[in-house]
């Protein structure tokens, strides 16, 4: 009998192409997802080096980092001068060496991470890699996917393998039922409250037990894409019924007896009992109540219900960070999280653009109008997404609550392009990271769940959400 | 990829924890399509004001500190976004080292790619070199690969661990790329084993 295996041991196993002796392993590449930001240099290494993408057939690009979120973008004079040349340098990498593309004209075009889930690429026991620290959203699906640099990003075009260690195993698990208005989003905030963002170094995470069970696929790739902000290299969760109904039927899921096979197949990968895990962190699912950050670090995390603290709550460097992101934020030690008035909400980002997200949001904003003189804008994590809402009629609960209904791409979240903070304006965010900068020069984002996200663009300050759904009950 | 061997520089302290590749390299410099130029940009926004004049008392706009080579810097450096134009802009700046008690995993294999050695020693020892760093421009600490010792510059001798492929490539200036490709047909043998066991993959 074999020993015990975590789900990362046998993902990791089947991919193994070499190990040396120092333990230096060569790991075969399933799907590899390009965009426009992190390839340039490395399709230009390969053409210098007058090297060949080895799988074209397992390489998918779009653009979604750059790209305008406005209507008329198709005209490429809309983009700045240099994320025009970015992604026309995508365009034409995309044709000369034969990958699969979805240009922002096509409809299926979006958030990378969320078009490989939506199309099928992504499929569960596979190891996926992107030159973008958010793959490990792909873990939702049973798949070993993580974040790599772009001369990993041209490792793998040449060769479909990556040069990589193995990771230590980290088993996270949420107990029991989330209370009501509490999320997928406040479930993975909390987890990197409690480790800390440095928490899962060196670890590939598996998130297991009843409450991240009962999630969606949606929601479950909420937790998962959040993993690097713990630090952690992926985060996974074992497929199960619901992953496999997501999967059926996308355009590159297997059919008739391949999916039969594959079926069989995935239906192996889980943590065997008695495996070993190299860390554990357990939450209760009934402690976790929906959160926001108040500083610059997304373990700056706490429940809606606290106040802010200050710098002597923290030790080492810590406390003098803390010190400088009260600073940056505008925030005094005691002011309640809930009195912290806000001037923008952006709704979207790979972490918290699919359909279930923006139906969350849409049910809070049902009837309601947004805070006068609010910025406010909801921006689908790709084209289907969208085209779903719109038929579904959530765009035009936004568009009545006083929101604007934007184009598929990365958007605020990273303000690549022309959607960003101005210096202090303080923004309610489903997006990933409050870092100094990161949403625009200055701005001040806090973190939060859709839901959350609404219940702010309704009261034009962070609100905790639960009051408002006694409002509706 | 340049080698790295043996370097001795002024090393320039960051103490703040958790500085990440957006603080690093903020994202309106990512729209390049080179590797290089980005040096001048680098931590940009605690470097430069809005109006784009330097910050007096930002580490680097300093006058001991604007040849640094080396930075000690407070824990998880690198965190965030896989950017590698985060290492690109250190090398670009002239940095060829960073030392701290920890560094985010893609960050860390990023400067590696780069010819930059990011090191990890505990706590105690970072908090020497800080000091050590902090002393300015005559304090020249030295950074041996070959023999993996940080000498601080009274002498003090601190022994660190690195990977011995990545120490090797390090020391030898190779392109991973050529080296995998040397192992072409064993990717050949698993793709025909995989193209059996998982044909929808």
């Amino acid at each position: 009998m074999t020993a015990p295996k975590t789900l990362y041991d046998k993902i990791w196993d089947a991919h193994l192409v070499d190990q040396a002796d120092d333990g230096t392993c060569l790991l075969y590449i399933d799907r590899h997802l390009v965009h426009e930001v992190t390839s340039p240099q490395a399709f230009e290494g390969l053409r210098m080096a007058g090297r060949k993408v080895r799988a074209p057939n397992k390489t998918i690009a779009v653009p979604d980092h750059n790209v305008p979120t406005t209507e008329g973008r198709e005209n490429p004079d809309q983009m700045p001068e240099e994320s025009r040349i970015q992604v026309a340098a995508l365009d034409s990498n995309a044709r000369d060496f034969g990958i699969h593309y979805y240009p922002v004209s096509d409809i299926r075009q979006g958030i990378v991470h969320i078009v490989g889930p939506e199309q099928g690429w992504t499929l569960p026991g596979m190891t996926i890699v992107c030159g973008d620290s958010h793959t490990a959203t792909h873990g939702a699906f049973g798949a070993l996917a993580h974040g790599i640099g772009t001369s990993e990003v041209e490792h793998v075009l040449a060769t479909q393998t990556l040069i990589q260690r193995k990771a230590k195993n980290m088993k996270v698990e949420i107990t029991g039922k989330l209370r009501p208005g509490v999320t997928a989003k406040d479930i993975t905030l909390s987890v990197i409250g409690a480790t800390g963002t440095a928490g899962g170094t060196g670890h590939v995470i598996e998130y297991c037990g009843e409450a991240i069970r009962d999630l969606s696929m949606e929601g479950r790739m909420t937790v998962c894409n959040m993993a690097i902000e713990g630090g952690a290299r992926a985060g996974l969760i074992a497929p199960d019924e619901k992953t496999f109904e997501y999967v059926k039927g996308r355009p590159h899921a297997p059919k008739g007896a391949a999916w039969e096979a594959a079926l069989a197949y995935w239906q192996t990968l889980f943590t065997d009992e008695g495996a070993h895990f190299d860390k554990v962190v357990t939450l209760r699912g009934e402690d976790i109540a929906p959160v926001v950050t108040w500083g610059t670090s997304p373990e700056d995390v706490l429940p809606i219900t606290a106040v802010v603290p200050s710098p002597g709550d923290f030790q080492g460097g810590k406390a003098e960070a803390v010190k400088r992101s009260l600073e940056y934020m505008g925030l005094t030690p005691g002011q309640k999280l809930s009195d912290i008035e806000i001037d923008t909400v952006f709704i979207g980002s790979c972490t918290n653009g699919r359909i279930e997200d923006l139906r969350a949001a849409a049910a809070i904003l049902k009837g309601k109008k947004i805070k006068d003189g609010l910025r406010a804008m909801v921006v689908p994590g790709s084209g289907l997404v969208r085209a779903q809402a719109e038929e579904e009629g959530l765009a035009q609960i936004f568009i009545d609550a006083g929101f604007e209904w934007r184009l598929a791409g990365c958007s605020m979240c990273l303000a690549m392009n022309p959607d960003q903070l101005s210096p202090g304006e303080r923004c309610a965010a489903t997006s990933n990271r409050n870092f100094e900068g990161r949403q625009g020069r200055g701005g001040r984002t806090h973190l939060l769940s859709p839901a959350m996200a609404a219940a702010a663009a309704v009261t034009g300050r962070l609100t905790d959400v639960r009051d408002m759904m006694t409002e509706t009950v | 990829m340049e080698k790295f061997t043996t370097l001795t520089g002024v090393a320039a302290p960051m103490p703040l924890v958790n500085i990440d590749t957006d603080m690093i390299i903020p994202k309106q410099f990512l729209k390049t399509i080179q590797r290089s130029g980005l040096g001048k940009n680098l931590f940009d926004e605690m470097r430069y004001d809005e109006k784009g004049n330097e910050i007096e008392d930002f580490v680097l706009n300093q006058p001991a500190y604007r040849n640094a080579e080396i930075l000690i810097a407070g824990d998880n450096f690198g965190c965030g976004s896989s950017r590698e134009h985060a290492p690109w802009a250190l090398l670009d700046f002239g940095i060829r080292a960073v030392i701290s008690t920890s560094f985010a995993d893609i960050f860390f294999n990023n400067c590696f790619k780069n010819g930059i050695l990011p090191i990890v020693l505990p706590e105690d020892q970072v908090q020497y070199l800080m000091n050590d760093a902090s002393k300015g421009a005559n304090a020249r600490i030295t950074v041996d690969l070959e023999s993996q010792v940080v000498t601080a510059s009274d002498g003090t001798q601190f022994p660190f661990e690195v990977d011995a492929f990545k120490k090797h490539c390090l020391l030898n200036g190779l392109d991973d790329i050529g080296l995998t490709l040397e192992k072409v047909s064993e990717i050949d043998a698993f793709e025909g084993k995989a193209k059996t066991l998982y044909p929808w993959a």
